[in-house]
């Protein structure tokens, strides 16, 4: 028999893809009864702690761990950073230490001694003059020519923007069980890459990868930061091993996990425009810098000026920062949200300066982008939402009375093609399904689709589907990074089930006298295509099998995804928002977020990915910062209480539109986890810019930064 | 947390013999919202912790004819469910409704909320109640914009207490005990400036328990607090005002005036109260109220944002009042 | 009743019950002064347990579960590490975050700022205890059915918070739900749905259903 088609059915076809369902794993989630990796129990339990180190930069003169050794409860001890060690960040792990009781790992490790000798440390980025040698200019970017066009342009529009550094913040913290006992490992991380984190262990630890079992059911967020098995991982094993193979605990606490565990890089730049009058941008000019840790880094010069990328003349710096904080990891479209704030806020000062709506400007310049009528027709779709036409006023005309309220755009792209994923799909002769991925599910919604797919395929209800995900010993899936598994685990899933019912059809085609391709799968039943008064129940057909399942795999190939999945999606969001000038504080009203997208699996987690990414972006905009202080090099809200996230009541009213359109369905699935986190930071910094008649240059957009720019100082 | 051992006594006899004569000894627990936080962060190593919940006679609120009688036990949540106190001290009302977390409702007390620490990073990180270095205040030369505006030092940290203000613009006294006996002092003499890291930001003494909080009627009386909050979920007030207005009709005899989240304590605006004095609360009255409540500040590097805000608390908390009945 | 399944928080002695004022002179203030009359104090004294581990009996989700533990333990983890109740998670362990929201006597606390031992004699009710017998509690299935939860590590908390808030507020309105769920964080941003989830809730729990 030749290849299946794999292609989705037609939309009309479809039963249960594009229908809301609701996630498979909500129940076990909402209940309580979902185990993550931080709620696994095994006989013999360890509790872990670490030892981190206080300073910003400092070098490792002795650890003494005999105190902590002495204890009573205690059943090992491991130096991670032993003497000589150069510590570059605090929280950096120095020691750790397993006992039968968490409290009595926590007095252990308050008996370890370390001797330090204190280096020079810099923790600030965001003023550049005081960088000094700490500067990594990365070379500039030029195209066209600039300073002629700069001649030539009508307005020049300049401005300085901020965004700092913000952190992952999951709320399970980093961390995992795991057992070393003999020469094999039994590991319950919090990943986002079931199939590969157990070789990175591996790799650390001088096993063979084939000898690490990763196990997780849930995980309580990554958003980019959970990759990899890290020093606690590494830790944690070396601590059950010296523990006789007794399972190890070690969860960061929260402290730790805000210090070490994940941070965006920032991006601050000065930003110059050239234009004509009608709002046509000539000249891009930008000097941008940022911190990723000691690496200098911050947000790429290669990605600015954002989304318009085709503007003519171009002259793009960037300078790392380096400073002594804990280390970026990659955080939900890594670099992405900071362009898009900076260059959006750009090209709405530009408006402003020139009296001109900015609707129409970034119309105008769409002709830049990769897709402007994908994005002119997003704009128009958000306008007409936000009531733009109604609602908006020129920069600062905001009526009288103190509180102004004010609309802005900002505007996203992404890639999101699928992961290489690999799928094994078992027909059992009872009529039971597996499907089986080394994939994992984030909170994304990742299993519900993997089952409607199957059930898509098969003819089935998605209850009829057992999804087995999050085993490294399932076929192998790419991590989840990068908004790459709903477009993977799809098309492995479809290919894997295709192939399965294919083998269905040819051990049943004799029985009901046709042949193998004349036959389909329906509603619980195999059935001859056009005469349904000849099939047999799904039940009834899997019996035809004897003793033998069936059992086939099926692969997603990013570089052949015979039209599953594509790539490339862009997005618009409008933000209305009333700000108190006597105080300062910034009131979201409304968030309006248009997104394009590709063929949608399920609407309704598809829906939540937006709006949980919105609430991400305002997080963003108006509260959540690190505040890191030069004298003591620390880090000093790394907790929930002052590193500020929204709550329920901070949201305003978010109203999503997945801008489903038959010629996007057509292009099969793209991710969607990542893109509409880009754009909200900008929108609402340019609404705030709207209502209040000035820039406030840095978010979030806190009292004190909105208080001095209404007064003309600098926050 | 440092291992402690613990007791639950049911009487305040029993519980004042468990305390001990310094600080570091023994730590009273009530809603331990607080104290728990300080204990697992090392800021607060006690020997032994003593439980004051089961103790009845610390608990209740009681109108008299000398005003209201608060228990140092009573919830958050119980005073806001108490008729008298939204009825009459809709300054103390709002001040409670405005820990936002219905869990800190349930759970923190009137006597926790005056007996808590700073929520100061660097005193939370361990650098004692000043936060010095060196003998250099690392408030003054870093990260500010929480600290405080008033009090000139060497203590910037801001008190953190909800209640403070509202009780002190109301005239509250305190009551203390000790195994000795009782002492009662004004809410304004409770709250004091530390001096020295070894000093507390309150009058309370390590052997001495809060017991109630007396607060006078509030019969003519016209009260309100306006806190002014980034955040809508839980979140600590940037500024706060409470005002309390003796009035006869519509004229101001007498004000109080007292902003919290700006000092070491709550800071009493004794020049705004002055000015107050025979005025009937209009917009302008209330903004020149402000203006003269932040005539004295002195903020930091980071925090002038703090002095506009506390003027536009007491503004906004003076023409609440006036609103309000008397 | 359930036994704690760690053996091994014995492992410091068992400091037991005794009756003792502050014992001045036990490294805690210096010098030795020692009390004039012990006995005298100590017959007015009340139990002063610890710091070593403690007998204690909690009344989860209507069953006393006994466990030993020092004062310095939570409620919060001595759900999660001593009985396995691991629905409440610990997220800030601050009072702040919400996800250890557990009801305590009939009201919503955080369970990392709750000791263990201090949570005895009052009823203890757990997301395990409202959604037991495999059965969803309608607040649990209304978060289902809004897809009010991502990954879900928040979830717990504030389904307790909002049962907690739905026990006192029947009928609430959208405005009262937004304020009465203050005291819980989501990193994944599920607040729409959680609104829409609590709205909903409250109509199902009104409508007769199975109020636990």
């Amino acid at each position: 028999m030749p290849e299946p088609n794999y292609s989705w059915p037609p939309k009309e076809k479809r039963r249960v893809i594009g229908k809301r369902v609701s996630r498979i794993d909500g129940p076990a989630k909402a209940s309580g009864r979902g185990k993550y990796g931080s709620d696994i129990h095994q006989p013999g339990l360890l509790f872990a702690a670490l030892l981190t180190c206080p300073h910003a930069h400092a070098r490792v003169r002795s650890v003494d761990t005999k105190e902590a050794q002495a204890l009573k409860g205690v059943t090992a001890v491991e130096v991670i950073s032993g003497p000589g060690t150069e510590i570059q960040w605090a929280g950096t792990e120095v020691a750790a230490v397993a006992a039968v009781t968490e409290e009595i790992a926590r007095d252990a490790v308050r008996r370890i001694k370390v001797d330090y000798e204190i280096l020079p440390h810099a923790v600030k980025e965001d003023d550049l003059k005081a960088a000094g040698a700490r500067s990594k200019p990365a070379g500039e970017v030029l195209v066209g020519d600039p300073d002629d066009a700069f001649k030539k342009a009508d307005v020049i529009s300049e401005g300085e923007y901020g965004i700092p550094v913000l952190q992952h913040c999951c709320l399970e913290p980093h961390g995992q069980v795991v057992m070393w006992k003999g020469d094999s490992i039994e590991y319950w991380p919090s990943t986002q890459n079931v199939s590969g984190i157990g070789g990175d262990l591996a790799k650390s630890l001088e096993v063979p990868a084939a000898n690490v079992h990763v196990h997780q059911d849930h995980m309580g967020g990554g958003f980019g930061s959970k990759f990899s098995a890290d020093r606690w991982g590494v830790v944690a094993a070396k601590l059950s091993r010296a523990s006789g193979g007794r399972p190890v605990k070690l969860f960061l606490d929260r402290r730790t996990e805000l210090e070490i565990a994940g941070a965006r890089p920032s991006g601050f730049a000065r930003i110059k425009l050239g234009a004509r009058k009608d709002g046509t941008i000539l000249v891009w000019e930008s000097h941008s810098w940022g911190t990723s840790g000691v690496g200098g880094g911050g947000v790429a010069a290669t990605q600015l000026p954002y989304v318009f990328t085709n503007i003519p003349n171009k002259r793009v710096n960037h300078t790392g920062v380096i400073t002594h904080t804990g280390p970026a990891r990659a955080w939900r479209a890594p670099n992405h949200p900071q362009a898009s704030f900076l260059t959006c806020c750009a090209i709405e000062d530009l408006a402003a300066r020139l009296n001109l709506d900015p609707l129409e400007v970034f119309d105008k310049n769409f002709q830049y982008t990769a897709r402007p009528e994908v994005y002119r027709a997003q704009l128009r779709k958000a306008a007409e939402l936000i009531e733009w036409k109604k609602l908006w006023h020129p920069r600062g005309q905001s009526g009288p009375g103190p509180v102004k309220r004010g609309l802005g755009i900002g505007v996203a792209t992404w890639g999101g093609l699928g992961h290489a994923s690999d799928c094994r799909t078992t027909i059992h002769p009872d009529g039971s399904v597996e499907v089986e991925l080394g994939s994992q599910d984030l909170g994304t919604g990742t299993r519900t689709v993997i089952a409607m797919v199957a059930a898509e395929t098969l003819g089935l209800q998605v209850n009829q589907i057992q999804v087995k995900i999050g085993d490294n010993r399932y076929p192998p899936s790419g991590g989840s990074g990068g908004s790459t598994t709903v477009g993977g685990v799809s098309a492995s899933t479809r290919k894997s089930t295709m192939n399965a019912l294919q083998k269905l059809f040819e051990a049943v085609a004799p029985g009901l006298g046709v042949p193998p391709d004349q036959l389909e799968a329906v509603d619980g039943k195999i059935q001859v295509k056009g005469n349904p008064a000849k099939s047999l129940t799904w039940k009834a057909a899997c019996q035809k099998l004897g003793v033998k399942p069936i059992v086939e795999m099926g692969q997603n190939n990013p570089k052949n995804p015979m039209g599953l999945i594509s790539q490339g999606v862009g997005g618009i969001q409008i933000a209305d928002v009333s700000v108190d000038t006597e105080t300062g504080i910034v009131k979201l009203n409304r968030l309006v977020a248009v997104q394009d997208c590709g063929l949608i699996i399920n609407p309704k987690t598809a829906e939540s990915q937006v709006y949980g990414a919105c609430i991400m972006a305002i997080c963003g905009a108006l509260f959540e910062e690190r505040i890191m202080c030069q004298q003591t090099g620390r880090f000093l809200n790394a907790d929930m209480e002052f590193y500020k996230l929204a709550g329920i009541d901070d949201i305003g009213e978010i109203i999503v539109h997945l801008d489903i359109t038959p010629e996007h369905d057509a292009r099969g699935v793209i991710g969607l986890g990542e893109p509409p986190v880009i754009p909200g930071i900008a929108a609402i910094a340019n609404a705030v810019a709207n209502a209040i008649g000035v820039r406030v240059p840095r978010v979030p957009l806190t009292p004190d930064r909105v208080l001095a720019a209404l007064e003309g100082r600098r926050a | 947390m440092q291992a402690f051992e613990y007791a639950s006594p049911t009487t305040l006899k029993e519980a004042l013999a468990l305390l001990g004569e310094r600080w570091g000894e023994a730590d009273v627990l009530a809603g331990g919202t607080d104290l728990l936080s300080l204990m697992k962060d090392y800021v607060h190593t006690p020997k032994r912790v003593v439980n004051i919940k089961g103790i009845a006679e610390l608990g209740g609120i009681r109108k008299t004819a000398a005003g209201l009688r608060i228990g140092a036990t009573v919830t958050l949540d119980e005073l806001l469910s108490n008729p008298t106190v939204r009825a009459e001290y809709p300054s103390l009302w709002a001040a409670a409704e405005g820990v936002t977390s219905p869990q800190i409702r349930n759970m923190g007390t009137v006597g926790g909320d005056l007996c808590q620490r700073p929520r100061c990073w660097y005193f939370r990180l361990g650098y004692g109640l000043l936060a010095q270095k060196d003998g250099r205040s690392l408030v003054v030369n870093g990260e500010n914009k929480y600290h405080a505006i008033f009090g000139g030092g060497p203590a910037y940290f801001v008190s953190a207490s909800s209640l403070g203000p509202a009780l002190v613009a109301l005239g509250a006294r305190i009551k203390l005990a000790s195994a000795s006996g009782t002492r009662e002092l004004s809410a304004a003499e409770f709250f004091v400036i530390p001096k020295s890291d070894s000093e507390r930001e309150i009058a309370l003494r390590p052997n001495e328990i809060l017991t109630e909080v007396l607060v006078p009627p509030a019969a003519g009386v016209r009260n309100a607090t306006y806190e002014v909050r980034h955040k809508e979920a839980l979140d600590w007030p940037l500024a706060t005002a409470s005002v309390a207005l003796r009035m006869k009709g519509t004229t101001v005899e007498s004000a109080k005036v007292v902003m919290g989240h700006v000092a070491p304590i709550p800071w009493q605006a004794k020049e705004a109260e002055q000015f107050l004095a025979g005025k009937t609360v209009t917009e302008e009255v209330a903004e020149q109220a402000g203006k003269a409540a932040v005539a004295g500040a002195k903020p930091l590097s980071q925090n002038a944002y703090k002095v506009r805000l506390a003027q536009v608390a007491v503004k906004r908390a003076l023409l609440a009042a006036a609103r309000g009945k008397a | 009743m359930k036994k704690s399944k760690h053996p091994e928080a014995k492992a410091q002695p068992v400091t037991g019950v005794s009756r003792r004022g502050f014992i001045r002179g036990v490294g805690l203030s210096g010098g030795a002064v020692g009390l004039l009359h012990p006995e005298a104090e100590a017959a007015q004294a009340p139990a002063v347990l610890g710091p070593g581990p403690v007998p204690i009996t909690l009344l989860i989700n209507g069953k006393p579960h006994k466990l030993e533990v020092e004062p310095r333990v939570t409620l919060l983890d001595a759900l999660r590490e001593r009985l396995e109740l691991t629905g409440a998670k610990r997220v800030c362990d601050r009072g702040t975050c919400g996800a250890c929201t557990v009801i305590l006597g009939g009201k919503a606390v955080y369970a990392c700022s709750v000791l263990a031992i201090d949570a005895q004699g009052k009823p203890i009710q757990t997301v395990e205890g409202i959604n037991a017998g495999g059965r969803l509690h309608p607040v649990a299935a209304a978060f289902v059915n809004h897809d009010a939860q991502q990954c879900g590590y928040c979830t717990p908390g504030f389904v307790m918070a909002a049962k907690a808030f739905l026990d006192r507020n029947p009928n609430p309105t959208l405005e009262q739900v937004r304020k009465g769920l203050g005291g819980n964080l989501c990193r994944c941003g599920t607040y729409m749905g959680i609104r829409q989830a609590v709205l909903e809730a409250a109509k199902q729990l009104r409508g007769g259903a199975r109020n636990a």
